[in-house]
């Protein structure tokens, strides 16, 4: 089948689906590819560099759309002023298109794809599993407008990131606040770090804290418990009271921190508003807000999508091209994404793709199959946050079987002991007693010794407490004097094998532990 | 000698013996560990043959042949062996207890010490040790014969074999009471005697029942009940070395059972009831369900994997000892580390047919101990391993146990090399384990088989290294 790769259209955006590293492993996939003429100029792919990776280049939008099976793209069809015409249009009936969709926001254009009777795969809708990660090309653009909103905020910050000490003064290290931690979150945190400055994070899911700290950056934590996480790795909307927590916290930071990058939200609602007005007042001069969620509403009701403003003296950075700003590196990263999915669709590595919709993976990102509209897909039901929920269910039974009677049993079991030792006591003379302390106590210490052995050396702990089991070579030794010759025989008898017993137990002890070294 | 001095030099045996197994606690505390208890029994052995009255000479005879055949056996045994070689040496702690008993009941003087309520305590005590040495002795007989492969490794199930046990246990008790009445009056012999031929007949029976892949949890627990009849023994002669000596052997040998059940997810009495590894595992779901297809590779294919990798996991299982694969792994492990592949080795608490069977084997190939690691520290590891090679292993790492409810094995813990990127099974066919369950690891995606005889396969592997 053939893959073909247009120009993208959309105003700004220098991203292009395939680069030529990409192409030559679709080739190896079996397929072929096509790339419109320029498609790669804006993220510095040459054509000739697409023909030397095994594409061939087209001229004309419309070519290459009539003639492709496949068309990779990053973002939505629109409308192609150049060539007047819907880039919906150009697709034909049993064509696939793979690009980012937003199924949720754009119900009209899925509509529209259906009645074009293409397949169409949503790249924003990739499930967020632990196999779909290498397709997951949410995470990887997200990567890159984090790295990309701290180049921005130093760009607009009119001081060093790093502290230093030197001739001419001590420069104090920028405080940089990162708030939400996700892949983006993260990015930022380990940009802003490498600078060298100082960085806090806020994140409502507590389990993210192990990798803010990870990253050596300090997690900032309310005085308020309420878990924050919610199905596919994301938030969700967190109570009236911990919110009010949560604004007391940003605005004590608001005071101290030089920057600050938001990069929360929530799937399908608009953007949560985390800084307020009086917070961007309270933020010193010269400061930067990068707004990563500027496009669905901002985490600041200030940022404005697009562009920079200066509010308060605060930089407000609302970009919503951030990934498009390091086009080279995103379409590298984008097209690593598309071509696992070409992998993971097409098997038998014979170059033509299958829509199997028991595969989770594929099932999640097709949003319409065929002329029909596949989408929501049934939840995934996994999420990121408990590292083996899938095994959960099969453990469970196993160990409530076993729990369920220890409420009672301990009792019952001392109960029982105690009876059958005031039992015991009752009868037995004070030696037989005398021993059976010594006897109990020996059990216990026994019991404390060994659970300290180490499991390695078991086999070794066999043979020694085989060799000292033959102390009952003593009760041998204390019979062979006796006259009796019978006796003296089955004692001696006795003595010899316990003497092997012995000898051989602490000589193969010792072999095996000599043999243990580092 | 005075009492005194004999009981100060027997507290100074059991502290040494203490001192033996907490010496065990790691490697290099061990072989001081075993100074001490060669120590603690010298002692108990001059201060004991000190209060020799007669035959000093026919007593160092027998120590000198009974030293000089163990000191033997110890030099020759192959680690392989070492499972069949602990079990023969029950057998004699075992019968040693037996001999002991009846030579004490037989003792003239018996009569003489004790009258009334100790010498029925005395009597119960004589019995006890005579049952569990008798029971320990014809078990690790069986064991033995099980181990070295000289008997059939099934498990023997007679019918009504609950029964049996039963009928046994109550004649036992029944015998018990006949013969402290008739010891009383001097009588006993034939009680005594018939209830060791019950004890034997028991011993034999348990342990053919018990399947090859319980035999780790059959190993320990005769070495628990060794200890329980030699502190039997030391109530019968108010000795508290024996007591205190026997009870730390009792529990050491308790407590290694437990762990090798917990590691097969079993409960103990279902082990000693025995009958597992037998037909169960033909009849579950798993077994006739068409899994797929297996990948073979070809030794020089797996040689590039294990160079390419540089996380290796190696899970060994009793394939390999019986192969005597342990020397060439440790080559191929030393070729992977100097073209600085992380090498590590998992074992599963049940691997091999004893308690720590394997690390011994590791040891014995000069393997650096401080590479192998156990099931639970490094589990969680595997995602991060590109390569596991599982060496003639197959229940510890079915993912069946984890997944399928109705498994025989369902609920033990496994290695989960499957979630690792790549695992290399080395198999000489596509047998069952000892549980007689398929094994849909064979089957995973990233499952490769490298079948054949695993020493002559992993020296294939090293020569294309």
């Amino acid at each position: 089948m053939k893959i073909g790769i247009p120009k993208e259209i959309h105003d700004g955006e220098k991203r292009v689906a395939t680069t030529p590293d990409v192409v030559k492993q679709l080739i190896k996939l079996g397929f072929e590819v096509a790339v419109e003429s320029g498609a790669g100029a804006e993220a510095h792919f040459s054509d000739s560099a697409y023909n030397d990776a095994g594409a061939t280049v087209v001229e004309g939008t419309k070519s290459l759309w009539d003639m492709s099976d496949i068309i990779f793209k990053v973002r939505a069809p629109e409308f192609n002023s150049a060539l007047n015409v819907e880039e919906v249009d150009l697709l034909h009936e049993k064509q696939v298109l793979i690009t980012f969709l937003w199924p949720a926001q754009n119900p009209e254009l899925l509509k529209k794809l259906a009645e074009k009777k293409v397949t169409a795969l949503a790249m924003d809708s990739v499930p967020r599993i632990s196999r779909a990660q290498k397709m997951d090309a949410l995470s990887s653009m997200a990567n890159i407008a984090g790295y990309r909103a701290i180049v921005e905020a130093a760009q607009h910050f009119g001081r060093f990131f790093t502290g230093q000490i030197t001739a001419a003064g001590k420069v104090p290290p920028a405080k940089v606040l990162v708030i939400g931690a996700g892949v983006a979150g993260l990015a930022a945190i380990g940009a802003a770090k490498s600078m060298g400055a100082i960085v806090r994070a806020f994140d409502t899911r507590p389990e993210v804290k192990e990798q803010v700290e990870s990253m050596d950056a300090e997690f900032l934590e309310v005085d308020f418990e309420e878990e924050g996480s919610g199905t596919g790795g994301y938030a969700k909307v967190m109570s009236k009271e911990f919110i009010e927590a949560e604004m007391a916290l940003f605005m004590e930071q608001a005071k101290e921190v030089d920057i600050i990058i938001t990069t929360a939200l929530i799937p399908g609602k608009p953007a949560p508003e985390l800084i307020k007005d009086y917070m961007v007042e309270a933020m010193k001069d010269g400061s930067v807000i990068v707004d990563l969620a500027a496009e669905q509403g901002g985490n600041c009701k200030l940022s404005e999508a697009g562009i920079v403003k200066k509010v308060h003296g605060v930089s407000i950075i609302g970009y919503t091209d951030l990934p498009s700003r390091l086009a080279a590196q995103s379409s590298q990263l984008y097209g690593t994404n598309l071509r696992h999915l070409m992998t993971d669709m097409c098997k038998a590595k014979d170059g033509n793709l299958v829509v199997d919709f028991d595969d989770e993976v594929v099932r999640g990102a097709t949003v319409v199959k065929e002329g029909e509209i596949t989408w929501p897909p049934p939840a995934p039901k996994l999420s990121a946050a408990p590292p083996k929920p899938a095994e959960k269910p099969v453990e469970k039974p196993v160990e409530k079987v076993e729990e369920t009677p220890s409420a009672l049993g301990p009792i019952i079991t001392f109960c029982v002991a105690g009876l059958g030792l005031l039992g015991l006591g009752s009868v037995a003379p004070a030696s037989f007693m005398a021993h059976f302390t010594v006897f109990v106590l020996a059990c216990f210490v026994g019991y404390m010794v060994i659970w300290n052995v180490t499991a390695a050396l078991h086999t070794p702990l066999m043979s020694v407490t085989n060799a000292i089991s033959s102390i009952i070579i003593i009760g041998a030794i204390l019979q062979i004097s006796s006259g009796d010759r019978l006796l003296m025989w089955v004692a001696a008898f006795a003595v010899t094998i316990t003497a092997i017993n012995i000898a051989g137990g602490f000589a193969v002890t010792r072999r095996m532990l000599e043999m243990f070294r580092r | 000698m005075s009492e005194g001095i004999v009981t100060a030099s027997y507290i100074g045996a059991t502290v040494l013996f203490i001192l033996a197994l907490g010496g065990l606690s790691n490697q290099e505390t061990s072989r001081r560990g075993v100074m001490y208890g060669m120590a603690g029994m010298a002692i108990a052995l001059i201060v004991t043959m000190a209060s020799v009255t007669a035959n000093m000479g026919i007593l160092i005879g027998g120590l000198v042949i009974g030293g000089a055949i163990g000191v033997v056996l110890a030099k020759r045994v192959q680690m392989t062996e070492m499972p069949e070689l602990v079990a023969i040496l029950h057998s004699l702690v075992g019968m040693a207890a037996v001999l002991v008993g009846f030579a004490n009941f037989m003792d003239p003087g018996r009569l003489e010490h004790y009258a009334g309520v100790e010498l029925t305590i005395h009597d119960i005590e004589t019995y006890l040790g005579i049952l569990i040495g008798a029971i320990t002795f014809s078990g690790s007989v069986i064991a033995f014969g099980k181990l070295s492969g000289k008997m059939s490794g099934n498990p023997l199930m007679i019918p009504g074999r609950h029964f049996i046990n039963l009928g046994l246990l109550l004649g036992s008790i029944y015998l018990c009471m006949m013969f402290v009445d008739q010891s009383a009056a001097g009588g006993g012999f034939m009680p005594l005697l018939i209830m060791t031929g019950i004890a034997l007949l028991f011993g034999i029976h348990m342990v053919m029942a018990i399947g090859g892949a319980d035999m780790p949890v059959v190993v320990s627990m005769l070495n628990s009940y060794s200890g329980w009849a030699a502190s039997a023994t030391g109530f019968m002669l108010n000795n508290d070395l024996l007591i205190v000596t026997g009870a730390l052997v009792g529990s050491s040998g308790a407590i290694l059972s437990y762990i090798m059940c917990r590691a097969m997810n079993r409960k103990f009495i279902s082990v000693i009831a025995g009958g597992f590894g037998t037909t169960t595992g033909g009849s579950s779901a798993g077994a006739d369900v068409d899994q797929g297809e297996v990948v073979a590779l070809e030794a020089p294919e797996v040689a590039s994997l294990l160079a390419e990798a540089k996380e290796v996991m190696i899970i060994p299982g009793y394939g390999m000892a019986v192969a005597q694969a342990q020397h060439i792994v440790c080559e191929i492990t030393k070729a992977l580390k100097a073209k600085k592949v992380n090498v590590r080795f998992g074992i599963h608490p049940v691997a091999g047919r004893m308690p720590g069977h394997m690390n011994v084997l590791l040891a014995e190939a000069r393997v650096p101990y401080d590479i192998v690691y156990e099931m639970e520290e490094i589990n969680d590891d595997f995602p991060n391993i590109d390569v596991s090679v599982v060496i003639g292993a197959n229940d510890i790492v079915n993912p069946s146990a984890l997944t399928d409810p109705d498994s025989p094995i369902a609920g033990m813990p496994v290695l989960e090399c499957w979630k690792g990127t790549t695992t290399i099974v080395l198999k000489r066919g596509m047998a069952t384990g000892y549980a007689g369950v398929q094994n849909p690891l064979f089957f995973e995606d990233n499952t490769r088989m490298l079948f054949g005889d695993a020493r002559a396969s992993l020296d294939a592997v090293f020569k294309n290294l």
